[in-house]
């Protein structure tokens, strides 16, 4: 079993580009529907996918960190 | 950490002969059977009518609210091709996320060698599932691809006109593959991470502490299954699209 330092730095550092992913996602999402509100269902659906595909990358690296871990 | 029980991979429950059946396996196989036997009992009692009431408006508002989603990114014509699929990917999925939620699941198993073995695990918490139904849609892609287009579809991988379109050929080659990974590592991903994430919070604060987790697990359930059947979706619409119409 590898140091649990290597597995905390694998989920932190791959966890870091997916939170200003999502963070821009959010923000330019809530800009979008401060400008037009009736279009806010629309933007939400699309919002939850972008941010699903974000958040993919971060499961990867999770993903990672729970081999290292449990096995 | 000694007491908490985390197996990333699924654990083989009994032997069927030369196969290993996993707890994951029957839980899959429980949420197949459950849906089908909820659509026999369910299409038998269906009738025409303008106002339905109970069980089949129930199923008419999901089916529905499907098809809609289908026929926003597909169109009206394609959409009829494809909806099945998409709808039963959306269906299996969301069952299969949580069921993982109910109590008892998890914690209800035996001892073998003195080590806990519980008798089901979420479904989709098994990286075997999860690749599974990676491999169906994507096979499932390129079937509507070469249906809607004919041989014409194979084009967008082997063209060999200039060296450009060529390499770019290989690329799509690779992307195709990378869809599976990423499909099957995506759901995995989250519903294996919810499930650690209640596992440690229940063994830090037993009481209360775990609820709003339980919600936000609900949450990526739905959204996981929804993520997985919008992407093959849009995946397939971008399939029925020929390169010459691309550019208009």
């Amino acid at each position: 079993m590898p140091d649990s330092f290597v597995v905390g730095l694998t989920i932190a550092i791959g966890g870091l580009g997916p939170a200003i992913a999502i963070g821009l996602i959010v923000g330019k999402a809530m800009e979008a529907i401060g400008r037009n509100p009736e279009a806010a269902s629309k933007i939400q659906t699309s919002m939850i996918l972008g941010v699903a595909f974000a958040e993919a990358i971060a499961i990867y690296s999770l993903v990672i960190a729970l081999v290292l871990r449990f096995t | 950490m000694a007491n908490v029980h985390i197996s990333i991979s699924a654990e083989p429950i009994f032997n069927l002969g030369p196969v290993t059946i996993t707890n994951s396996m029957l839980v899959a196989w429980l949420v197949t059977g459950l849906l089908c036997a909820f659509a026999i009992s369910v299409s038998k009692k269906v009738k025409s009518t303008n106002k339905p009431t109970g069980l089949q408006n129930f199923i008419e508002a999901i089916i529905e609210a499907l098809y809609g989603m289908v026929a926003g990114v597909m169109g009206e014509r394609k959409s009829k091709q494809v909806f099945k699929y998409i709808a039963t990917f959306f269906i299996f999925i969301l069952l299969g996320n949580w069921i993982g939620l109910l109590p008892g699941v998890g914690s209800i198993g035996f001892i073998e060698h003195e080590e806990f073995v519980p008798l089901f695990r979420g479904a989709t918490a098994d990286i075997n599932i999860t690749l599974g139904l990676a491999l169906t849609s994507v096979f499932l892609i390129q079937y509507i691809g070469l249906k809607n287009l004919g041989l014409g579809y194979l084009g967008k991988f082997f063209n060999f006109k200039t060296p450009i379109t060529a390499f770019i050929g290989i690329l799509e080659l690779v992307a195709e593959f990378a869809k599976i990974l990423s499909f099957a590592f995506r759901l995995f991903g989250n519903i294996f991470a919810g499930e650690v994430l209640l596992t440690v919070i229940a063994f830090l604060v037993p009481i209360i502490a775990p609820l709003p987790f339980l919600g936000l697990e609900l949450f990526v359930g739905i959204v996981q299954a929804l993520v997985f059947s919008m992407l093959t979706l849009v995946f397939m619409q971008i399939a029925t699209i020929s390169h010459a119409e691309e550019h208009h």
